[in-house]
């Protein structure tokens, strides 16, 4: 099957107005009568249901956690992009677009990505509207901060949670039309299947956490905004709770799915310290601006960082990246931070981390300047580690903290099932193999806010849609399907708890397709998980009943999904002969450890498609063209 | 430095919100002090699973202290003795080794039981639905730098809007009252220049909507203030009396 990615013609910069203007529009008066679907309540979900009911459809908004103001976009500390060139410093929508496309390692899709730089302005605009609380200057004006890879400050931030006060925002304008009724919301419910008929997306199957009840919705189209796979690790950033059950059953049901294996290893994280840890914590890489990372220069020197003196200290970032120093992209920061605990150099406990050092910016700016800016996440560190990084460096380590690959989708951001569309983390379109930092806020809010709702009014109004209720028989299959499913989990009753299952699978995900990879490994990988799988359905043991609130059978089936769904990574990894951005093959570097693209090759993106239980996946190939930009090697030094 | 600790836990089971509910002790041995309280249970919960016994349900998401989804009273504290803590973010270096816990519930009118430590605080939504928002539709925003907004106002705005709506405030209060909770939202967009438009109908409409919930009065226990994890300081219920009073005198005269 051709994947037509229906990008529009014409010069880049005015691919998106003409477009719009293109599209085909619903009548005021008819938006009412179709139902849209919209699955997740993050960034993404939450500013698409808004935005959606705004315009008179009737939503269905559906999340997992207690409230749709639990989504773990809440959790995104550091900022959010936008082209505004407020400081003066030369930032235009093209430098964005720019720098995002690098800094993607040339894998992402031109025309995507400068959108995404156009519409980031109104992303602010609309914020500050709903009175999302940005820093500002003393003169009232807002502030900016430089981040993770950028060389203008073109961040918008709140404190240490700009997350969870752009979520809050959406979160309000999806109350106030929950409250005037546009949006019926249905919290702790999980997808657990796809409802397609006559090939296009009509519905899905849910099931109520609360009651254990397996219901079904049906509508005109489905929003798919579920987030991330980065919990197929175990131990990530990402909540407990987030999973890729419902992009994996869309991919089963024909979704194809688009480079699974670019994943994002984030340079910051507070290092794992325990058999019993349930989840990892990230210190937002705003922390780079002012902290300087080191490790000492004698491989296994076990004194105290207070210690070691100033000449025996490598601070191997800005030694080796003399333009950028602390600041280049995660992926290189994160690499190199293995490299160094690699050579014996890692310090802490474990000697899985490096330091982290404020007492340069302390002596320079003073205790209270860096509380200002870091209060918060340094409170976090204490809490957590029981260390004062005012007084001792902070100890970092990378971990699994974004998944740039997702469901594959078009310009509009339709997948290859007619009517599902896919936005924010779950979908694969505007990262590449490397997401900036301060992009995944960006680009959630613009799917949601600004590009879902006139390409869903493109595509209601230019198909044939039959009515279809829930009486329909693809919706009775599927509800029969999950429950088989879910008697099946409950009746293996084995040996080993669905915890167990998950961490196994997490540590062959990091120690074989992590941040570094090789051909053997990720072919043992493979098989480790096809046995792993095999002992799932045979010894896990799932307490019942289905019919209440029971958190282990919700756990058993994302981990049954991520069985699957690691597989395909492995697939993906050993197809991309080269390395680029977050996905890096030991067999392809520069002389300076760099990743080294196979730009003749390997210029596409690849979307698998399902084709059945324990059989291969089918290679799709979307060629990437660069017309605007030309393909580099990424260099920061 | 890491130690192991032994306790023993009382904690609050109950099948389902008609059920019964009582206390069940259990021991967890071999703690490490570095682990989260969460991660505690989680230990305790794989022994019970592979006991053939119910693993005691609760509610987590980020587990670091951001999504307002955890929350249990810990020995008579809302999210346990530590101040400004989500019970994620509580280590076990602060319990001692042959400690009993006692861990139970928000209990609150408001709040119907689900299962065990889980409750239901979908009240807490309904009322941001009355009017916890600006009436800013997609699309028709000005240039974000169009109005000034003092830097000292934006500080005091943000600090309101830091609340997780964990609902530690309501099992926390005698009364069970949401104040802080709604005082923390009317002051978040009553201190913004964008909120100012719908301050009155704002303030007026969601303390309606609380008081027809069946949360509790407040009656300046200050209870809220001292569990809060992210300590939301209880000005801001003095700034929402004096915004519902406003309002009174406003609506009173139109």
């Amino acid at each position: 099957m051709p994947l037509d990615a229906q990008i529009p013609g014409g010069p880049l910069a005015e691919k998106w107005d003409q477009h719009r203007f293109n599209l085909k529009l619903v009548n005021p008066a008819n938006k009412r009568k179709f139902t849209i679907i919209v699955v997740g309540t993050g960034l993404a979900g939450g500013s698409a249901a808004a935005s959606l009911a705004e315009l008179g459809y009737h939503v269905k908004n559906f999340c997992i956690q207690d409230s749709p103001r639990r989504a773990h976009s809440i959790a995104a500390q550091g900022g959010i992009n936008a082209a505004k060139n407020y400081q003066n410093e030369g930032d235009s929508i093209w430098r964005l677009f720019y720098d995002t496309v690098k800094g993607g390692d040339f894998r992402a899709r031109e025309a995507n990505v400068y959108r995404l730089a156009q519409v980031s302005n109104n992303i602010i605009d609309q914020c500050v509207a709903q009175g999302v609380p940005f820093a500002r200057d003393y003169g009232g004006l807002l502030a900016n901060r430089s981040f993770g890879g950028a060389q203008v400050s073109r961040t918008f931030y709140a404190r240490g949670q700009t997350g969870q006060q752009l979520l809050l925002g959406a979160y309000s304008a999806l109350a106030r039309q929950i409250g005037a009724g546009q949006v019926e919301m249905f919290p702790r419910r999980e997808m657990l299947d796809l409802v397609l008929v006559n090939g296009q997306a009509r519905g899905i199957i849910t099931r109520d956490l609360v009651t254990g009840a397996v219901e079904s919705h049906a509508a005109h189209a489905v929003v798919v905004c579920t987030g991330g796979y980065g919990n197929v690790f175990f131990l990530s950033t990402n909540a407990m709770a987030s999973n890729v059950t419902a992009s994996y059953r869309a991919h089963k049901k024909g979704a194809f799915f688009a480079n699974p294996c670019f994943t994002q290893i984030h340079p910051t994280c507070i290092p794992v310290h325990g058999d019993y840890q349930s989840k990892l914590t990230l210190m937002s890489e705003s922390l780079r601006n002012d902290g300087r990372v080191w490790v000492p220069k004698q491989p296994g020197d076990k004194r105290p960082p207070n210690q070691i003196p100033e000449a025996e200290r490598d601070y191997y970032l800005e030694a080796k990246y003399p333009s950028f120093g602390n600041l280049v992209p995660r992926d290189v920061a994160s690499r190199n931070a293995k490299e160094q605990c690699d050579q014996g150099k890692g310090v802490g406990e474990t000697g899985y981390a490096v330091y982290l050092d404020f007492k340069d910016a302390i002596e320079r700016d003073g205790r209270d300047l860096i509380a200002k800016k870091y209060g918060n996440l340094f409170q976090m560190y204490e809490k957590i580690v029981a260390d004062d990084p005012y007084e001792t460096p902070m100890m970092i380590y990378p971990a699994v903290h974004y998944t740039m690959g997702g469901l594959w989708v078009d310009y509009n951001l339709m997948s290859t099932i007619p009517g599902l569309f896919v936005l924010g983390e779950a979908n694969f379109s505007d990262h590449g193999a490397n997401r900036l930092g301060a992009s995944a806020l960006m680009q959630g809010l613009a799917d949601g806010y600004f590009i879902i709702p006139y390409t869903i009014g493109g595509y209601l109004a230019g198909t044939q849609l039959a009515n279809v209720d829930t009486e329909h028989t693809a919706f009775k299959d599927a509800t029969r399907r999950i429950d088989t499913q879910v008697n099946q989990l409950l009746a293996v009753n084995g040996h080993r708890t669905v915890d167990d299952f998950h961490r196994t699978l997490g540590q062959i995900m990091w120690e074989y397709c992590g941040m570094a990879r090789t051909n053997e490994g990720l072919q043992k990988a493979q098989k480790m998980i096809q046995e792993l799988r095999a002992e799932f359905w045979e010894n896990v043991k799932v307490p019942g009943p289905s019919s209440n609130f029971n958190q282990s059978l919700e756990r058993a089936g994302r981990v049954a999904d991520f069985l699957e769904f690691g597989e395909l990574m492995l697939v993906d990894a050993l197809n991309r002969q080269e390395s680029c951005g977050g996905h890096f093959n030991e067999a392809f570097q520069t002389e300076e450890n760099e990743a080294l693209r196979d730009d003749e090759n390997f210029s596409y993106v690849a979307a698998w498609e399902f084709t059945g239980p324990d059989k291969d996946p089918v290679l799709h190939k979307e060629a990437l063209t660069f017309e605007n930009v030309k393909l580099a090697q990424r260099s920061y030094k | 430095m890491t130690k192991h600790i032994s306790i023993n836990l009382k904690v609050w089971r109950q099948n389902g919100p008609g059920a019964p509910g009582r206390f069940e002790i259990y021991r967890a041995e071999q703690i490490s002090t570095d682990m989260s309280f969460l991660e505690m249970l989680d230990v305790v919960n794989e022994q019970l699973t592979l006991s053939d016994k119910d693993p005691i349900a609760f509610d987590h998401d980020c587990r670091e202290g951001i999504c307002g989804m955890c929350g249990s009273v810990v020995n008579g504290r809302a999210h346990g003795p530590e101040l400004g803590t989500t019970l994620c973010q509580l280590h076990m270096r602060h319990f001692t080794d042959g400690d009993t816990i006692v861990v139970e519930p928000w209990r609150a009118r408001a709040f119907k039981p689900i299962k065990d430590l889980v409750v239901d605080r979908g009240a807490l939504d309904l009322i941001i639905q009355a009017g916890g928002y600006i009436s800013a539709n997609t699309g028709g925003a000005q240039d974000a730098n169009a109005i000034l907004i003092p830097q000292e106002k934006a500080d005091l705005a943000m600090d309101a809007a830091a609340c997780i709506g964990c609902g530690a405030c309501v099992a926390a209060c005698p009364n069970a009252s949401a104040m802080l909770f709604v005082s923390a939202k009317v002051s978040h967009l009553a201190l913004l220049p964008q909120g100012r438009p719908e301050a009155a109908r704002r303030a007026l409409a969601m303390v309606a909507k609380m008081d027809s919930l069946c949360f509790g009065n407040c009656s300046n226990e200050r209870e809220c203030e001292a569990e809060c994890p992210k300590e939301i300081s209880i000005v801001n219920i003095a700034r929402l009396n004096r915004e519902y009073l406003k309002a009174g005198f406003i609506a009173s005269t139109t």
